[in-house]
């Protein structure tokens, strides 16, 4: 089976982010970027699946995406496909237009993503590329088989798992127990140096939304005290009540 | 997760897949050993579990050429791997140079090409486990006294005698031992089950506790011709194996001083007396100054060390030099970090005085601190002192 998955490079979970002075970006200077921890899960996915075919990887964005481009091959993945882009667009629908561009020229079984990128948690990827591309497309996705032109997923539902099946090839979008993401050996590390990346230039479609700006989070304001004895309860009861609304 | 400590940004000299391989190591170990480690130290065992990831990662046995299962690569890569898996346990890498260094590395160096292929890609996958016998009871410092014998016989060899203070020894599918015969001394491959081999587990450790360290015995324990290792002779060929494994502790230790310091620093930040951190306290700032400065020393000492072996030009007096300065300095770095900590300090929720106790154990082993000193002494004046 040949097996494309599309991710995304993000900053690393444990990123304090800082706001560039316009607000309209976050400033890069210090962040460790790391290979978004959901589209690893598509990477494992596609490597388990692969069975002789390939696995394509493929991510959009500027130079420093190849580090996890280089992160994936290093998994087990065979290609690599780098959209050069000196940004990622604020609209998904102007990635997933690059992004789809790329995967008509392949003829690919199964096409995966992670269910959303942990920087814009936009959650529209492997939808949108369905639509793109006329296909179906499964999304929280916690299971997998593939046999016969055919998948049979199931999908994390809200107190439940829902199982639907659909013919290939199909987008699938993973979540969190799908596997577990392999490390990369040491040798597939050296092994992934050596195959080329392929570079592209393909313009994104257009740009429908705009970030206006960033703000920070409202600081938690500091706590009452509102005594230390038994007398203090009634108020504190009333306040609960009253001012939290939480009694 | 642990951030390493590189404050003179050394990393910079290395390669792309070099950090990424550091990277990677580092996470195996955040991920995989470090929600385990108190767990296993307090009940003195060794995460087993984990051995066959280890393998698959190519851990275990480093420099072993692909065609005998190894990943074939650089001593270099090796001590980057030892250092992150010591920043969890010198235990931990205890597991991985005694499986490379003094089990493969023999059997690569020394063994037939029979031996190559049988024990290898098994020591490497980790489907099999590894130990060295070289020191005794009353041997240590002195290995040449060694009272282990072997005695020929019509197709084989009888060993008696006894290995102490030997890791994965309760483990170990295979012990490398050493054993003089009329020739001087020889290394055998003696399997688990060979009647007459007995390998007791020592109970009361106080350092290395997630680490097995056993007895062995040999009560006229038969070998038979094709598992002794035809190219080896005489006191060089287990010393050699030594200089490897040492080569992995210079590197090893500095990752457990990297993970005292961390914790260290973190901790003075967040702990209040006197209303302010005791990172704003001179005497606190001058413990973690001189933490970091001997960190950055290791490390640059770690990064000349590994060029020059990976160029054939680390020398065994580099490595004694290397391993008598780094395993002091994370020792000394250990102990000044569990201060910093307090009362805190000796619980085992904190892992700077693991690291201090495991450390006592690494001063002594793989050459003592004394006998490095005098093998660079030796090498400087021309004097031998021992």
């Amino acid at each position: 089976m040949n097996i494309a998955v599309c991710i995304k490079q993000v900053p690393d979970t444990e990123t304090k982010v800082k706001i560039s002075d316009d607000k309209k970006s976050i400033a890069e200077g210090d962040i460790n970027f790391i290979l978004n921890p959901y589209d690893e899960f598509g990477v494992e996915e596609a490597l388990k699946l692969a069975d002789g075919g390939e696995v394509t990887i493929i991510s959009l964005g500027p130079d420093r995406v190849t580090s996890a481009i280089r992160s994936a091959l290093a998994m087990g993945a065979h290609k690599a496909i780098h959209i050069k882009s000196d940004a990622v667009p604020a609209d998904p629908g102007a990635t997933a237009d690059a992004l789809v561009a790329v995967l008509k020229e392949g003829n690919y079984d199964l096409i995966f993503t992670g269910k959303q990128a942990i920087d814009d948690d936009h959650t529209q990827m492997a939808s949108l590329l369905g639509e793109k591309l006329g296909i179906p497309a499964v999304n929280v996705v916690v299971k997998l088989e593939v046999s016969g032109g055919k998948v049979r997923a199931e999908r994390e539902i809200e107190g439940a798992h829902e199982v639907v099946e659909c013919p290939t090839p199909c987008v699938i979008s993973a979540q969190r127990g799908l596997n577990e993401p392999r490390y990369a050996s040491l040798k597939g590390i050296m092994a992934a140096k050596k195959i080329q990346i392929e570079a592209k230039d393909v313009n994104p479609g257009p740009n429908q939304l705009q970030i206006v700006e960033y703000n920070y989070p409202p600081q938690k304001s500091a706590g009452k005290i509102v005594g230390d004895s038994a007398d203090a309860v009634p108020e504190l009861i009333r306040l609960l009540n009253e001012e939290a609304k939480v009694i | 997760m642990f951030q390493g400590v590189d404050y003179f940004k050394i990393s910079d000299l290395f390669s792309d897949d070099e950090r990424m391989i550091q990277q990677t190591v580092r996470e195996f170990v955040e991920e995989r050993f470090m929600p385990v480690i108190q767990k296993h130290h307090r009940n003195g065992t060794f995460p087993l579990d984990i051995i066959p990831e280890m393998g698959q990662m190519g851990l275990l046995g480093v420099t072993v050429p692909e065609e005998y299962g190894g990943p074939g690569l650089s001593n270099f890569i090796y001590g980057i791997a030892m250092q992150e898996l010591e920043r969890g346990d010198s235990g931990l890498r205890s597991f991985a140079s005694v499986q490379g260094s003094l089990v493969m590395f023999p059997i690569k160096t020394y063994g037939s090409e029979e031996q190559k292929k049988k024990w290898l890609p098994l020591l490497a996958s980790g489907t099999k486990i590894g130990c060295f016998g070289l020191t005794e009871p009353d041997f240590g410092s002195n290995p040449g006294g060694m009272l282990t014998r072997a005695k020929k016989t019509n197709d084989g060899w009888l060993i008696n005698g006894s290995k102490m203070w030997i890791t994965n020894g309760s483990l170990a599918d295979i012990a490398v031992v050493w054993a003089k015969t009329d020739d001087g001394i020889n290394g055998f491959l003696l399997e688990k089950g060979t009647p007459g081999f007995t390998a007791k587990g020592l109970e009361g450790k106080l350092s290395l506790r997630a680490s097995d360290t056993a007895e062995l015995s040999f009560q006229d324990c038969f070998v038979p011709d094709e598992n002794k290792l035809p190219g080896a002779l005489g006191l060089k060929g287990p010393l050699s194996c030594l200089n490897e494994a040492r080569y992995g502790i210079s590197w090893g230790v500095t990752g457990a001083a990297m993970a005292c310091y961390d914790e260290a620093l973190n901790y003075s930040k967040n702990r209040i007396q006197f209303d302010k951190p005791i990172a704003s306290f001179q005497l606190t700032q001058e413990k973690l100054v001189a933490m970091v400065t001997e960190i950055t020393k290791s490390q640059l000492l770690n990064y000349q060390l590994g060029r020059l072996k990976d160029k054939g030009l680390a020398t065994f007096n580099h490595v004694s030099l290397a391993k008598r300065n780094n395993v002091a300095q994370a020792l000394n770095i250990a102990r000044t970090a569990r201060t910093i900590l307090g009362a805190n300090g000796i619980s085992d929720e904190y892992q700077s005085m693991r690291h201090a106790m495991n450390l006592e154990s690494v001063l002594t082993y793989e050459g003592t601190h004394e006998v490095h000193t005098l093998i660079v002494g030796q090498h400087i004046t021309g004097e031998s002192a021992f």
